[in-house]
This record gives C-alpha cells, sequence and structure tokens, in this order.
C-alpha cells in the first residue's frame, strides 16, 4: 500500500511537470533574469553585445548544471520525487504565505488545517448521520420516514459544492443570516471563544450543502447493509432465544456490518478530498483548495503541483489509517498480511 | 409488426413506471434542445459569436429576462435600437453660402416603462468626412424639454459615445436642475436618469423620481463642409430585460450558452460515462479472465489509480495545456478507467468464470476473447446499464466544477463556464440571480432526468439489490 502511495505521487509529479514541460518554463525564466541582470549591471556597460552573450550563457550553463537541469527527465524526476517525498516542494513564483515565506510547503501548511478542519467535521459529521439514520430507518423498515429518504436519495447525484450555491443563495442572499463564504467575520474577533464561534458560523453552508448532498444516499446505503445482516440466520436464531432487540442490534448487526460500513466510508472520504477543492472555492474557504485555484488564477506552477502532491499524500494517509482500522475492526484480516 | 411489438414490451415498464417516464420526457426534451441549438446556430459559429463582444452590442448588459414583466407592477424597460438607417428622418441641405451640407435626423420613439433604462450609447458612422464637422445631439422629452446632450466635433468615420458615462453633461444636468427646480438634487443624477425623469420635486430623490412616459425626440445636426458627407447615427436606450433568458455582463444572450450547454453536457456526460464503464467492463474481464500475471498488474495498477488524487490531476493537467473540451473528456475517461469500477466488476466476472455455461463454450472451442467479449461481458450489461445512466451527472459536474476552479475549456460554452463566470461576477452578492439559477437549474433538471430514469431501471434490472 506504501509502495502504491509513492507510485502515485511520483505519477503526480510526472504529470505535474508535463513530462518536463515545467522545466522548460524555469530555464526560459532564468535565461531571462540572467540577461536582464546584465543588461542591467553597470559593471557590464562597455562590453561588446558578443562578450555579454558568451558571458551569460556561461553562467545559464552553470545554473542549470546546479539546479540539476541538464540530467535526463527520467533521473531528475526522481529527484523531485525524493523532494516530495520528504515534503521539499521548491518555492514559488508569485505567491507568499502569510508569514512572508514563499516556500511552497510554508503557504500549503498554513491553509492545510482549515482544510483539514472543515473536512474532517464534515465527514465525521456526515458518517454519524448516516449511521443514526440507517439504524432508524432500518428499523422502522417500510414506514414512511424511511420512504422519504429513500426518494431523497437522488439528490446525492449532485456534489455538494453545487448545493452550496443555492445554500448561499437562499440563506446569505436572501435571508442574510449566514455568511457568503470565508473563515471569519472580517475583522476577526479578538476573543478565542467569540473566534471559534465565528469559524463555527462559516462552517454551517458548507456542512450543511454537503449533508444534503452526502446524507441521504449514505443513510440509504446503510440501512440497506443493517437489513441485509439483520436478515441473517445467526440473528433469526437470536431473536427466537429472545435476546433483547437492542443487544441484537449492537452485537449480532452493528458488529459485523462495520467492515462494509468502513470501506463506504473510505471511498466517500476519498471522494470527498477531490469535492474539497471546488467546495472551497465556493465558499472562498481558505484552504488548499482555494489555494489551488488562486494559484491556477495567477499562474504560479510550484505551488499547483505542491497542492496536488499533497492531495496524493491526504489521500494516501486516510487509505493508510482505513486500511488499519479495518484490520482492527474485522478480525479475519490480519495486519501485514 | 414484429419490431413495434417489440418495442411496445420495452417501452411497457416505462409506462408503468411514472419516475421513469418523467426522467425520459425530461432528457428527450433535452436532446430537442440540442439539435434546435444544432440546427439554430453551427457549434463553431456559436462559439465565434459567444466569444465576440461586438456581436453583442445592442443587447443590455445584466439584463433579465424578459418575462419577469409578466409579475411586475412596475414594468422593466426592454432595450430600444434607433437606427437611422432604417427609421426616422434625415434632411439634407446644401449650406447656401460657403459650399458644404447640412444634415438633421430626427428619430422619434416612445418610451411607456415604469423604470429607467440601464444605459445610453450612442455610436456615429460618417462617410466622406475631410474636415472635421459639428454634431449637436438634443434630446427632446414628451413634455418639450430640450437639452443638449452634446456639441463637438467629429473627425473620424466611427465614433462610439457612451451617453451614460459623460460626465460633463451630468455636471451640466445637475446645475440645470438647481436653476429650475432652485434645489439641488440629493445624489449624482446619472444621464440616463436625467433624460428619462419628470423634472419636478420628484426628481430631487432617488426614491421619489418618476419615469416621464410619452414620445421622446433625439435630433441630431450635423453641419460639414463637404458636400458629400453622410452621417448616420444608432442610439441604444439598453433596457433591463432582454430575450428569454437575459444577459450577463458582457451583454451576451444567456439563451445561448443555455441551449448551447445542452448538447455539450450530453455528449460529455454519456461519452464519458459509457466509455468508461464499458473500459472498465473489459479491463475487468479480461483481467478476470487471464488470471495471473495479467490480473496481478491489473490490481496494482487499480490500487495506484485509487490513491491517485483525480480531481487536482485534471486540473493540473488542463492547466498546463489548456485543453479544448474534448481533450479533456479523453483525460478524463484515461483516468477514470481504473478504479473502484474494476474492482467490483472483476469481482462479478470472478464468479461468472467458473459458471457452467463458460465451461461450455470452452468445451466447443471459444478463444479467450470470444468468450470475454460474447460470454462474459453481455452477462453484467444489463446490471450495469443503470450505473451508466448514473453517472452521466458526474461528468457534466466534473465539467463544471473544472470551470469554476478557472481551467475550463477557455472558448468553449458551458453551463458550468456560465455558473463561474456568473460567480466570480459577484452574481450572488449584486442580486443577479437569474445569471447564476438559470445555468444551476439546467444541470439540476438534467440530472433530475438521469437520476429519474438510473433509479427506476435499477429497480427494474437489479429487483434483488433494491427489493430492501
Amino acid at each position: 500500500m506504501a509502495l502504491a502511495i509513492i507510485v502515485a505521487v511520483y505519477l503526480t509529479i510526472v504529470i505535474a511537470n508535463a513530462g518536463g514541460y515545467v522545466d522548460e518554463i524555469v530555464i526560459s525564466e532564468l535565461r531571462f533574469n540572467v540577461y536582464e541582470s546584465l543588461r542591467t549591471n553597470p559593471a557590464y556597460k562597455g562590453y561588446p553585445p558578443e562578450e555579454i552573450k558568451k558571458l551569460a550563457e556561461r553562467i545559464i550553463e552553470q545554473e542549470i548544471k546546479r539546479m540539476g537541469l541538464d540530467q535526463h527527465f527520467i533521473i531528475r524526476s526522481f529527484n523531485y520525487l525524493y523532494n516530495a517525498l520528504t515534503l521539499n516542494l521548491g518555492r514559488a513564483m508569485k505567491m507568499f504565505s502569510s508569514s512572508g515565506s514563499n516556500r511552497v510547503w510554508d503557504i500549503i501548511g498554513e491553509r492545510l488545517p482549515t482544510t483539514v478542519l472543515l473536512f474532517t467535521t464534515a465527514n465525521v459529521l456526515i458518517f454519524a448521520c448516516e449511521l443514526l439514520l440507517g439504524l432508524l430507518l432500518s428499523r422502522r423498515y417500510g414506514s414512511k420516514l424511511d420512504k422519504t429518504i429513500i426518494s431523497l436519495a437522488p439528490l446525492s447525484s449532485m456534489p455538494g459544492w453545487f448545493y452550496g450555491i443555492f445554500m448561499i443563495i437562499i440563506f446569505a442572499s436572501w435571508f442574510g443570516v449566514l455568511p457568503y463564504g470565508g473563515l471569519v467575520d472580517a475583522p476577526p474577533p479578538e476573543e478565542p471563544l467569540l473566534y471559534a464561534l465565528s469559524v463555527l458560523k462559516h462552517m454551517v453552508l458548507p456542512l450543511l450543502s454537503w449533508s444534503v448532498a452526502y446524507i441521504p444516499i449514505g443513510a440509504y446505503r446503510m440501512r440497506t447493509f443493517f437489513l441485509m445482516f439483520s436478515m441473517e440466520d445467526y440473528v433469526e436464531y437470536a431473536r427466537a432465544r429472545g435476546v433483547p432487540p437492542r443487544i441484537i442490534e449492537r452485537k449480532y448487526v452493528l458488529r459485523p456490518v462495520l467492515p462494509p460500513i468502513i470501506t463506504d466510508f473510505v471511498l466517500v472520504l476519498i471522494s470527498s478530498w477531490m469535492g474539497a477543492i471546488v467546495t472551497e472555492r465556493v465558499f472562498n474557504w481558505p484552504g488548499v483548495g482555494t489555494l489551488m485555484a488562486e494559484a491556477i488564477g495567477i499562474n504560479d506552477a510550484p505551488v499547483i503541483i505542491g497542492t496536488a502532491t499533497i492531495f496524493a499524500y491526504l489521500l494516501g494517509v486516510s487509505v493508510i489509517v482505513l486500511d488499519v482500522v479495518y484490520a482492527l475492526v474485522d478480525p479475519r484480516i490480519k495486519v501485514g498480511e | 409488426m414484429i419490431l413495434t411489438g417489440r418495442i411496445k414490451t420495452a417501452l411497457q415498464p416505462t409506462f408503468r413506471y411514472k419516475s421513469l417516464l418523467a426522467g425520459t420526457v425530461i432528457i428527450v426534451v433535452f436532446i430537442a434542445i440540442s439539435i434546435y441549438a444544432v440546427v439554430a446556430m453551427p457549434y463553431d459559429k456559436a462559439v465565434k459569436a459567444w466569444n465576440t463582444l461586438d456581436y453583442w452590442e445592442d443587447c443590455p448588459k445584466l439584463a433579465y429576462p424578459a418575462w419577469v414583466n409578466n409579475f411586475l407592477t412596475k414594468k422593466l424597460p426592454e432595450t430600444i435600437v434607433l437606427d437611422s438607417r432604417a427609421e426616422g428622418i434625415k434632411v439634407k441641405q446644401p449650406i447656401p453660402f460657403g459650399g458644404g451640407v447640412y444634415i438633421k435626423i430626427e428619430i422619434p420613439f416612445s418610451f411607456e416603462y415604469d423604470e429607467f433604462p440601464s444605459e445610453l450609447a450612442l455610436r456615429f458612422y460618417a462617410r466622406n468626412i475631410t474636415q472635421a464637422v459639428l454634431v449637436t445631439l438634443t434630446w427632446v422629452k414628451p413634455d418639450g424639454t430640450e437639452l443638449t446632450i452634446m456639441r463637438e466635433s467629429l473627425s473620424s468615420e466611427y465614433r462610439y459615445y457612451s451617453v451614460s458615462a459623460d460626465r460633463a453633461f451630468q455636471a451640466q444636468y445637475a446645475k440645470y436642475i438647481k436653476e429650475k427646480l432652485g434645489e439641488s438634487p440629493a445624489y449624482d443624477i446619472s444621464p440616463e436618469i436625467a433624460l428619462f425623469a419628470k423634472e419636478d420635486k420628484s426628481i430631487l430623490s432617488p426614491d421619489t423620481r418618476e419615469v416621464l412616459k410619452g414620445r421622446y425626440r433625439v435630433v441630431l445636426v450635423v453641419s460639414s463642409p463637404n458636400n458629400a458627407t453622410d452621417v448616420d447615427i444608432k442610439l441604444n436606450v439598453y433596457g433591463r430585460v432582454f430575450g428569454l433568458a437575459g444577459t450577463d455582463h458582457k451583454r451576451r444572450d444567456l439563451w445561448l450558452a443555455i441551449i448551447w450547454g445542452a448538447p455539450i453536457a450530453l455528449a460529455f456526460g454519456i461519452i464519458a460515462s459509457v466509455v468508461t464503464v464499458f473500459l472498465e467492463m473489459i479491463i475487468a474481464a479480461v483481467s478476470a479472465w487471464y488470471g495471473r500475471w495479467v490480473d496481478y498488474m491489473t490490481q496494482r495498477v487499480n490500487e495506484i489509480m485509487l490513491v491517485l488524487p483525480f480531481l487536482p490531476i485534471v486540473v493540473m493537467i488542463s492547466y498546463f495545456y489548456r485543453f479544448t473540451i474534448w481533450t479533456l473528456l479523453v483525460i478524463v475517461i484515461a483516468l477514470s478507467i481504473f478504479g473502484s469500477g474494476v474492482k467490483v466488476y472483476r469481482a462479478m466476472f470472478l464468479q461468472i468464470k467458473e459458471m457452467p455455461y463458460i465451461e461450455a463454450t470452452r468445451a466447443y472451442g471459444a478463444s479467450d476473447l470470444r468468450i470475454v467479449f460474447r460470454y462474459m461481458i453481455p452477462k453484467i450489461l444489463p446490471t450495469t446499464i443503470p450505473s451508466i445512466i448514473l453517472s452521466v451527472p458526474s461528468y457534466v459536474f466534473l465539467e463544471a466544477a473544472l470551470a469554476i476552479l478557472g481551467v475550463g475549456d477557455p472558448t468553449a460554452i458551458t453551463w458550468g463556464k456560465v455558473l463561474d463566470e456568473a460567480f466570480s461576477g459577484g452574481a450572488v452578492y449584486r442580486g443577479y440571480y437569474h445569471w447564476i439559477l438559470e445555468p444551476a437549474f439546467c444541470l439540476v433538471l438534467l440530472t433530475l432526468g438521469f437520476a429519474l430514469i438510473g433509479f427506476t431501471l435499477d429497480k427494474i434490472f437489479n429487483p434483488r439489490l433494491r427489493e430492501m
């Protein structure tokens, strides 16, 4: 699995560098800078143009060698891989972190907590709602509530960010009760408690739009799992034996249903990392996704590549963590098998 | 006869399930719109028009759809285009002493709306100008008030004059109102209000000002030293409503984007989902049938692709190459053929592989490829049709997501692009809801159509999965 992640990061890097395309940009920028510095340097004012050209070419050659750009792309791509794995993502061309650093890692690192905050909350919230709702529906199988939730399942054909647009129009534009987007009020409140409340207020709409998009289908799937497992023979037997329904639910249904539910959660999590980029953009949430959109806006290739690499990481890490959880929950699977 | 009978039996479930019928109706409507779009305006022509600003010079900026007037008590104005080449009275008189020509253009029009127009612009088209000509534009209100809007010398063949942006006229008018009413207005009266307002106490406040309805006249007087000079004008009184769908910030008619968005969305979504599912199935079937190293490799590739961040990679690729939407389609398919789909189908094929009928085909000597394509894939095809249909909208939304992130096809006319422009143009904050809601509702309807069909077909094809 770890190998798969490394390969995935490597592929991301190869694609990100567009097979050496980015290096072309770097080299041309380098040439421009060298010529420009020689042209504006008064020390070289009297030199004939050929001399300056020779000098410039020499400096450029040195620089290319220093940056390792003279090697074949395949070798370089492994260098990049090493850098990416050690989170040495290089320097941004134009962007700065709010502390003033132009290292890509600093820029991303500053945005990462907000992304993790919003989407971990969203995932946990949605997962909990799905689980409880699924349980409730399986208990009241066939009731009106059950039918309503099932008929809401097609809502999930539309992504969370899309509901975000409607949520903004309804709650921010029409009713004016919730903010359009962003992380905190401007200016941010001084007191930590008020600050947290303000952040919470800004999280309501993204969470709501994701809930609308993902809870109905999730609850529907959970309910199906529960129903499937509650029709197993051993459950019937337990029921016949007179085991209380509460214990049946906890020990006979919920326990064996956990592995498939966790698989489900992994898949949802993976797709949610992707959806996060657009959702952040819609709600102007200052996370990694917005960073990527901003970097696209001002053409900052290293930041775009860095963000994609970080997303590859996030994805890989969530998959590994859930693999471990899976092994803990399902005794039939052993870690390291 | 047999064929019609077959079609009848095939369509029977359609009538039994109302949701299937509703979904089909929606999709058929979108297909009809697509055909209409293709017939009404070929794609390259539409793209060219969409990306040419001059094409839309007669449309108002950010206008609401015209039908909103049916729900309003105060009627919003439509755009009035006054072109001296088509209407009005043009009088040409030679100037008696010293030579030259004197041209007077008079265009009357009536304005019967309750709201002020959004903008006024004037375009001069002159011919045979050797020396500067003197141009005077006079505005005559229904009550007889005359206002001189501009008086200047013109020396080029074409001149665009934005009345709304004329600060000099605005200042002059403020002075004029002060003299007339003895009181200064509490706000800046912009030219389009100055030209259409009642000039009494009501004009002094933005809350009480009223439109003076009736017949207006625009009088243009040109005197040129050259006898051959001819002048035409086009005056656009831009309204606040336009067409069926309104306009955006570049005056473009959103209707074009709505109708051309349909075929693109349908083609993109359907091709992507059908091709992806088929390729997934082929890969899964081959992997399951041949087993050993083929299977091993497929599974490893699958694992890698599962943790590959799909959207960031697509974003990156389209950022570097600025693809057209059709190249993007290929990339999207290429990136999504491996993944969870292959995993699911492989599990299905592993079961099918052991079935007796496969053994029978092997017994009659069918080749590997024949077994894969003729016996294994057709077996699970019906169960995948719902998922093909259900995944169509997700690809349409993928395109929209890319547009929102700013890496969509820069020239294509898609709903996602309009959505992005509306969103970044502040349609939500500034109240231009039509701009953002139209593409959004198109997406909702399309999704609804496919979701209704998909979920119902799922019920029909996979009854066991759904009965609980």
